[in-house]
């Protein structure tokens, strides 16, 4: 089950837009299934983890690279 | 541990009925926020339309009730007037109406503000609160109209946009209010 389903590329969008991004692909994906999202919205840093908090959803992974912003998020609902 | 005295016995009693209190308001409150809209300039709508499309995409339910000047935020774009008599219509002038002509609060500089604002915006890929309203619709957020201010301006639901709720009242709109955990005056 660990493996990346689906990778959302919501770099170049600013708040709220990669969340709704987010959002939006999580809705095809399965319950427990992880999914990418790339971003370089400075507000993802506390947004993303706050989101998860909020949704109920996993943050598995948060990294970071040269201001590129990678979550690994596990779908938590159906 | 208890030894038995009666300012324990209290003590506890006391502690209880807090825990009991406190699980009580966690049962009451929906995992849900509402929004009263009552401002329509460009920087007030702006945030609400962010938070509600965040809610949203966070799993929330959301409800905004657009009331007062915040109503004229639901007015379709290319209605310029609304109103029923010459007031009403007159008002309706006065206010920019739809999103779309919105202004800002301040630093307006006859339109040079939102100009530049949307601008900048865009440069940084911010969507515009026209852009966020339909989002928002899209996402399941409850736009909600008021029904006073309906009468009152003289505002008839074919000068509003598609995919509103029905007007409610204030009553309807406490009770939006009351079952959420977050509520907001904007």
């Amino acid at each position: 089950m660990d493996v990346i389903t689906t990778t959302v590329d919501a770099r170049g969008q600013s708040c709220p837009g990669p969340l709704v991004t987010l959002y939006r692909a999580l809705k095809d994906v399965r319950q427990g299934d992880l999914l990418e999202l790339l971003c370089t919205d400075p507000g993802a840093r506390s947004d993303v983890p706050s989101w998860a908090k909020l949704s109920g959803n996993e943050l598995v992974e948060a990294t970071e690279d040269d201001g590129l912003l990678r979550y690994v998020i596990r779908k938590a609902r159906a | 541990m208890s030894t038995g005295t009666a300012t324990d016995t209290t003590e506890l009693k006391e502690l209880i009925d807090q825990a009991l209190a406190e699980r009580e308001d966690g049962i009451n409150k929906k995992n849900k926020i509402t929004i009263i809209a009552w401002d329509g300039h460009l920087d007030r709508v702006w945030p609400t339309l962010i938070l509600s499309t965040t809610a949203a995409a966070s799993g929330m339910e959301v409800s905004v009730f657009f009331t007062f000047w915040g109503l004229f935020a639901l007015v379709r774009p290319e209605k310029r007037t609304t109103g029923r008599e010459w007031m009403t219509k007159a008002l309706s002038v006065l206010n920019p109406g739809a999103l779309k002509r919105a202004k800002l609060s301040r630093y307006n500089f006859a339109g040079m503000g939102p100009w530049m604002l949307g601008k900048v915006a865009e440069d940084y890929k911010t969507p515009h609160p026209t852009e966020l309203l339909e989002m928002a619709r899209d996402m399941g957020v409850r736009l909600i109209p008021c029904q006073m201010t309906m009468d009152l301006m003289g505002v008839k639901k074919e000068d509003l946009i598609d995919g509103l709720e029905e007007p409610i009242g204030a009553a309807t709109a406490l009770l939006e209010m009351k079952e959420s955990a977050i509520q907001l005056f904007i």
